[in-house]
Order: structure tokens, then sequence, then C-alpha cells
């Protein structure tokens, strides 16, 4: 009886966490304007998704912004996470954490004003470069916290053992180091990516006039009022973080097979 | 040989370096010099006595504060029987990432979705005519905004609490029933104390954001609800009154650093629990 009751109110709970996407995607097959009243199928809203220029093009940008900014936050993420696994004074290592921390439990209103504040300060032009910046600068940290554990559970003989056979640094750290942490670094990105399209109030703030990316131009047309185009947009943009999550599940299904399999192999 | 490494990799470190000094220590600095200053550019402390001084300014600010509480209360009870039950699923792996899936979209299409669920001739209406109440405003009001946020942070109050149940050492459930406690005993007394940290990490992931969600108190609140991030949008944004938008980031700013020293998780004394 009282399973019953626990499984009932998970799927209470899930409908109301899906009802609301499910709605979107429903009416963006609807051949009326609003959200009220169902009125049979359509493709009309995707084909003016599809040839509407203006959205593309910030499709386009939020997508470079999202790809770009991932890159470069991983790569300096992955290069201070090196640094901070290689301090050895407690201190040391706790401050950088709490300061690397800092921007991950700000909230955005705070980071985008802040950045605003910067970006005006040093005279650097609004647009897709502060937007680029902003997002790099806010990325960084979990990059960080992804690739921390792994470089923790990587063993210093490892790293004598090749320095032994002769390994410079540089080989040390392509040829050792960067395999062996790479499935943080790879989580890192992922994460990373993730927040640059899932961020609307620190764009806005430091985006200016010109540029755009979805978060922003979703919240100026939804003010606007209903428009079933933003619908069809979602249906797509729900396709595609399916696509995502499926994706990530399955390489991590993997590399956990893969750990398994060694693991076997090795005893 | 450990010495020489040392030496060429602290290069490596440069560019976290700087972003650590340009995007972290350099904006938090910013915002706080910013609070010193009025519309002129004139150094005065008149931001600070405005806000203490304000009525309006104080009741927006204790508002803000009790309308997060109160979604962090509702998510906290919608989410903890979520997480527990979620945890005695086969699958659970599976419908946990379900409950990551709907973070995923993005959160203004979510605010989006909800325009047209509350609207006049909406489903929520619908439903409402449908079993004979008729007809209500609901979009735009309090009780519309606190629905949403509470809507849009449950995944992120289930995680940690999941998170935490899952860390419990199943041992002392099955001590505690086996020294005869009920299950609402071993719930109150076992499960729950050792599952709190996952609570206060939820608190935390949940409480702070929803004093700053201004999107929302825009689309969905229409303007009714300010919430301190509502009002330091519109200080930077519309009326360009940098320095008050400064002050009352400072404000939030400590809101955050006592939420964060209150759910803190302090280093347990003694022993490990496991």
């Amino acid at each position: 009886m009282s399973k019953k009751l626990a499984n009932l109110y998970l799927i209470l709970v899930f409908a109301v966490l899906y009802a609301p996407i499910v709605f979107l995607i429903v009416y963006s097959f609807s051949q009326g304007e609003t959200m009220t009243n169902y009125h049979g199928f359509t493709w009309r809203h995707y084909q003016t998704l599809f040839s509407d220029a203006r959205m593309l093009a910030i499709v386009a940008n939020t997508l470079l912004v999202a790809l770009l900014s991932s890159l470069i936050a991983t790569l300096i993420g992955t290069l201070g996470a090196l640094g901070i696994n290689r301090t050895t004074k407690r201190v040391t290592r706790e401050s950088l954490l709490t300061l690397n921390n800092v921007l991950m439990v700000s909230p955005d209103v705070i980071i985008g004003a802040s950045f605003l504040i910067f970006f005006t300060m040093l005279k650097i032009p609004l647009g897709f470069g502060s937007v680029l910046m902003s997002h790099i600068a806010f990325e960084i940290p979990i990059v960080v916290l992804m690739v921390l554990p792994r470089l923790r559970e990587m063993s210093s003989s490892l790293l004598d053992a090749a320095e032994d056979l002769g390994a410079t640094t540089r080989q040390l750290l392509t040829q050792v180091i960067i395999p062996f942490i790479s499935p943080g670094i790879f989580a890192g990105f992922f994460m990373a990516l993730t927040y640059s399209l899932d961020d609307f109030a620190v764009t806005f703030f430091v985006t200016g006039n010109g540029f755009s990316t979805l978060s922003v131009e979703i919240y100026s047309r939804a003010r606007q009022g209903i428009n079933l185009e933003i619908n069809a947009l979602s249906g797509v943009m729900f396709l595609f973080s399916l696509l995502l999550v499926g994706g990530y599940y399955w390489i991590q299904q993997a590399s956990q097979k893969r750990k398994h399999h060694k693991r076997e192999v090795a005893s | 040989m450990r010495a020489v490494t040392k030496r060429r990799t602290w290069l490596y470190f440069i560019p976290y370096g700087l972003w650590l000094a340009l995007f972290v220590i350099a904006p938090v600095a910013l915002i706080i010099y910013q609070s010193f200053f009025d519309l002129g550019h004139h150094f005065t402390l008149g931001n600070y006595s405005t806000y203490f001084q304000s009525a309006t300014y104080l009741k927006m600010t204790l508002n803000s504060v009790w309308y997060a509480f109160l979604i962090t209360l509702f998510t906290g009870l919608i989410s903890y029987p979520t997480a527990y039950f979620l945890h005695q699923l086969k699958h659970r792996q599976f419908w946990l990432l379900l409950v990551i899936l709907p973070t995923w979209i993005n959160i203004l299409l979510k605010a989006y979705a909800f325009i047209g669920i509350f609207s006049q001739a909406g489903l929520a209406n619908q439903f409402l005519t449908f079993i004979g109440i008729g007809p209500q405003q609901i979009l735009f009001t309090n009780a519309s905004f606190i629905f949403v946020a509470t809507y849009i942070q449950i995944p992120f109050m289930i995680l940690p609490i999941y998170n935490s149940i899952d860390d419990l050492n199943p041992a002392f459930v099955n001590a505690s029933r086996d020294l005869g406690a009920s299950n609402w005993q071993t719930f109150r007394r076992v499960i729950f104390p050792l599952t709190l940290p996952g609570v206060k990490a939820g608190v935390q992931a949940v409480f702070i954001p929803s004093l700053s969600l201004f999107m929302l108190t825009r689309l969905i609140g229409g303007n009714k609800v300010i919430t301190l991030g509502t009002a330091i949008e519109e200080h930077f944004l519309t009326t360009m009154n940098w320095g008050m938008g400064s002050t009352i980031g400072v404000i939030l700013i400590v809101a955050m650093i006592i939420v964060m020293t209150l759910t803190g998780d302090k280093k347990p004394k003694g022993g490990a629990p496991r």
C-alpha cells in the first residue's frame, strides 16, 4: 500500500515536471496562434522558424559563443586545476578553491552587474567579445571542479616513473597526465557547454544592443506575448538536449564499462 | 628532479591566475567600489543611507527574502519525498536522469510555457472551469510567481538530497528498526538527521538564486513581485543608477554570505559515521 502511494507521488511529480514541456511541444504543432485550443496538426511554425533569418543567426551566435567559450574555459580551467593540485600548502589550496567557487555561488545578477561595471571601466565595447569573455569567466570554475578529483586520483608514483624514464615536462603533460584526467576534462567541457547554453541573466547584462543569444531573444519575444514560433523553437531545443543527454549518458556508461573491463583484466 | 618540473610548470598557471584577478577579485571589488558613488560620480555614503532610511527598499528586501523562503520551503517539501522514493526504485540512475533533463530546457522556455498555461483561456483556467470554480486571474499574481519559481528549482533540491540519501549507510536504518523504532521514529531520529547535509546543500542551491530571479518576476509576476534581483536589474539597465544598484548588490552579497554560513557544513565532531 505505502509502495503504491510512493509510486503515485512520483508519477505526480514527474507529470508536473514534464507537463509544461509537453504542453509547449504539443502546441508547436497547432494550427492556431495561441496556446489555448488545439486546432489540428501543422508543420507551419517549424517552417516559419527555419525561414526566420534573424532567429537562425541568433542560434548560430549562441552555438558559436557556447563552443568557443567552453573550449577556452576547458583549457584555462584544466591548467588551473593542475596548478591548484601542485600547491603544497593547505592554506594556499583552500583559499584558491574558495576564490574558484566565488562565481559558482554568486547570483547571476551580481555576476552580470559586476561584469558590466568591469567592461565599462575598461572601455570594452559590449557585444560578442564581452559576452564571450563573461561566458568563459563563469565556466572556468566548473571545469576546475570536474578536473580536480581526477588529478587527486592520480598516484604520484605514475609521475615519478615517467620522470625517471626521462620524460620532459611536455611529454609528462601530454602523454601521462592529460590521458589520465581526460574523463574529467570531458565532463568539464560538457558542463561548460550547458552553462553557456542555459545562461540568461549574465548575457542580458553584458550583451549591449547589437548582439543577442537565444535566451535573450526568447525573453524579449516572450514579453511581447505568445508566438508559436517559440514553441517550435522549444521543440527543436528539447530534441537537441535529449541528444546531448543521451550522448553524455552513453559515453559515461561506456567509460564505466571500460573501467570494469580493465579491472577484470588486471585481477 | 621535482623542483625542476615545478619551476617550469608555474607558467601554465598564468591564465588561470589572470582569470582569478580579473574576473573574480576585480568584479567583486568594483561592485563594492561603485556602491559608494552617486549619479554624478561623486564619492558618497548616500546610497547606503538612502537604502536604510527608505521604507520602500527595506520592505522590498524583506519581501524578497520572504518569497525566497517560501520558494525554498515548498521546493524542500516536494523534493525530499521525491528523492526518498526515487532512491528506492530499481532503475534509479535512469529516473534521476529524468529529473535532471528538465534543467536542460532553457529556463525562459519554461517560464514561457507557464505564460500559456496560466493565461485567461489557458489550461489552468480550463481546468478550473471544468471543476466548477470558473476562470481566475492566475498570471501576474504572487502565487503564480512562487509556483513557477518552485517548479524551476525542484530538480536542484532533489539532486543534493538524493545524493545524501545515497550516502546513508543502510545499517543505521536496519539497526534502528531492529531496536524497535517505528518507521516514523526511524525517519525522524536516524534518516533525516543523517541526510540533513543534503537538505542544507539544496537550500543553498535554491534560496540564493530565488533572491535574484528577475526574469520570472517580469514574465510571470507581472512586475508586482520585486525581488533584490529585479531591483538590481532595474537600477543597472533602466534607470542607470549604478551606484544604488551596486548598493543593493552588496546587500545581496551579504545575504548570500549569511545563508552560506548558516547552511555551511561544519566538520563532523568525533568519529566519521562510516
